[in-house]
């Protein structure tokens, strides 16, 4: 059985070829009094890298995580390939999930667990019927992805913060996951290294046909990257549109971040 | 003001960690079960702790039989040493101070491991990759420690009266076998089942406030190094409540 046959299995159907592959509608979520997404929408088309702006504790991270499950927001629809992720219980969340990707801030790459175990890791979870010998090709294809094949016997603690996020890069992709959610996949990494992830992500996108939301500040990353820039402010979409447009802008709320 | 305060923390804590408890009896048990890892966690965590529960568990057998004998000595009853010692090792010291070594090493590490996989978002990772982290890591940990800690006990109990043999030995040379034998005759089922059933509940304890403290541990290194502080602490605490209520409980049964 080939690895696409195994994927359809899992997903059980086909998927719709047209429409937006994320629509947020109304999203409201908060923390006690901390009102942190107040009203928040947004759509992504096929295809489409969309960077999110904001500052720092704005709540482009809890956007991302009520996306994949991991917060459950207060009100509002997030329809992933037209399914509701708010709606969904745990095994209807596991399978939706094999198709979104997502780039921890802090890679949460496993520290007990050696490189390829570390790949292997989400592998053998979402598609248990995966054979030893597609296990181990899928592994090292994920791996001659990001340029790593020589470490897939160390552990996370032996390698640099490049090496790491792209190994977490590859542990995101080994799924092919039709969407990808990027929490800041550049910082903290020095600006050479971190061109390198910009150029690697591009690349990736190109060759799997991803969909991806991008939290970044780097504007460098930004420019190569964005097909849309979002700005989000005081818990709504402040600002949509191409980077060119955002950079003229003359609010200085949008602005700033350009500078 | 600073009281009603900290009664209300307490308060919450409990309820939480009620909640926690709750979880992992409607959740955590709920199939398929995570059976690699727990095995795998049964033999870590019962390989870990057990050279210094043996290490412990024989310093003490040896001392108390030694504190003891002047006692016994002074009323003419010293060869009864061996079944005063086995008595007190077998029923409480065994027990108490094998959860207590378990708690300060099984319960730390638990609330360190847990704490910085959470703060580094490793269990937000697991929930992603189609794992349950409750399952794979809060149920296999929790029923690991209630497994093991009974066996670990048991096993303590035996080195520390193996310490006892050699603290009778010092001042009158007793033969090894004449020393058990003297010592079983005196224990009961009464004796032994109640002793090792209430450690099942220690263990779970430990395990469950290790996992719960982790869980909710905070960010930096401050954060996990406290939650494996306060995991210690508070399973030791909860070891003696226990213990208490497992006292009272078998009296109101009958069963000394
Ligand atoms: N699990 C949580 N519990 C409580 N508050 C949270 C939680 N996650 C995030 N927050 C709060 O939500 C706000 C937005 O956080 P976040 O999305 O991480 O910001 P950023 O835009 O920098 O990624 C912050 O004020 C943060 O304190
Ligand atoms: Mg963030």
């Amino acid at each position: 059985m080939n690895i696409g046959a195994i994927k359809n299995k899992a997903e059980g159907e086909q998927q719709p070829i047209s429409g937006p592959v994320i629509v947020i509608e109304h999203l409201y979520k908060r923390f006690g009094a901390n009102i942190v997404l107040e009203d928040f929408s947004l759509s992504v088309e096929r295809e489409e890298n969309v960077v999110v702006l904001g500052k720092s504790g704005a709540g482009k991270s809890v956007l991302i995580k009520c996306i994949i499950g991991l917060l459950k927001p207060d009100k509002g629809k997030i329809l992933v390939f037209g399914e509701d992720v708010t709606s969904m219980d745990e095994d209807e969340l596991a399978k939706a999930r094999t198709k979104i990707g997502f780039l921890f801030q802090a890679n949460a790459l496993y520290d007990s667990m050696t490189v390829r175990e570390n790949l292997e890791f989400p592998l053998r979870r979402h598609w248990t019927s995966l054979g030893e010998t597609e296990v181990g090709k899928m592994v090292k294809e994920a791996l001659e992805n990001v340029g790593l094949t020589h470490t897939s016997d160390m552990m996370p603690a032996e390698l640099s913060g490049g090496m790491l996020k792209r190994i977490a890069l590859a542990r995101t992709l080994i799924l092919k996951p039709e969407i990808i959610l990027y929490d800041e996949p550049t910082t903290g990494l020095d600006p050479v290294t971190a061109r390198e992830i910009d150029q690697l992500i591009l690349t990736l996108q190109k060759k799997y046909k991803t969909s991806s939301i991008i939290i970044s500040h780097d504007m460098n990353c930004v420019r190569n990257i964005a097909d849309r820039v979002i700005l989000l402010l005081e818990g709504r979409c402040y600002a949509d549109g191409t980077y060119k447009t955002l950079e003229s802008s003359s609010d200085p709320k949008i602005n700033q971040f350009f500078q | 003001m600073s009281i009603i305060s900290e009664a209300k923390d307490f308060l919450d804590q409990t309820g939480q960690i009620s909640r926690f408890a709750g979880r992992f009896f409607s959740h955590g048990l709920k199939p398929k079960f995570e059976i690699k890892e727990l095995l795998s966690q049964c033999y870590l965590i019962g390989y870990k702790s057990f050279p210094l529960v043996g290490l412990t568990g024989f310093i003490m057998g040896l001392v108390l039989t030694m504190q003891l004998r002047p006692s016994l000595v002074s009323y003419g009853v010293q060869s009864e040493l061996p079944v005063m010692v086995g008595i007190a090792i077998v029923r409480e010291i065994g027990p108490v101070i094998t959860a207590l070594i378990f708690a300060g090493k099984i319960g730390s590490s638990i609330g360190a491991e847990l704490g910085s996989m959470k703060v580094t978002e490793q269990i937000d990772s697991m929930d992603v990759s189609g794992t349950n982290p409750f399952k794979y890591l809060v149920a296999t940990r929790v029923i690991a420690t209630s497994l093991m800690l009974p066996i670990l006990t048991i096993l303590g109990d035996a080195v520390s009266l193996f310490g006892a043999y050699i603290g009778v030995n010092i001042k009158s040379v007793t033969n090894i076998r004449f020393f058990f034998v003297q010592v079983f005759e005196s224990l009961s089922y009464s004796d032994v089942l109640p002793a090792v059933i209430k450690t099942i509940f220690f263990g779970f304890a430990v395990g469950l406030i290790g996992c719960y403290k982790g869980f909710n541990s905070t960010k930096g290194t401050q954060g996990v190094g406290s939650s494996a502080n306060s995991a210690v602490v508070l399973s030791s605490v909860l070891i003696f409540i226990l213990d208490l209520l497992t006292v009272q409980l078998t009296n109101l049964l009958g069963l000394n």
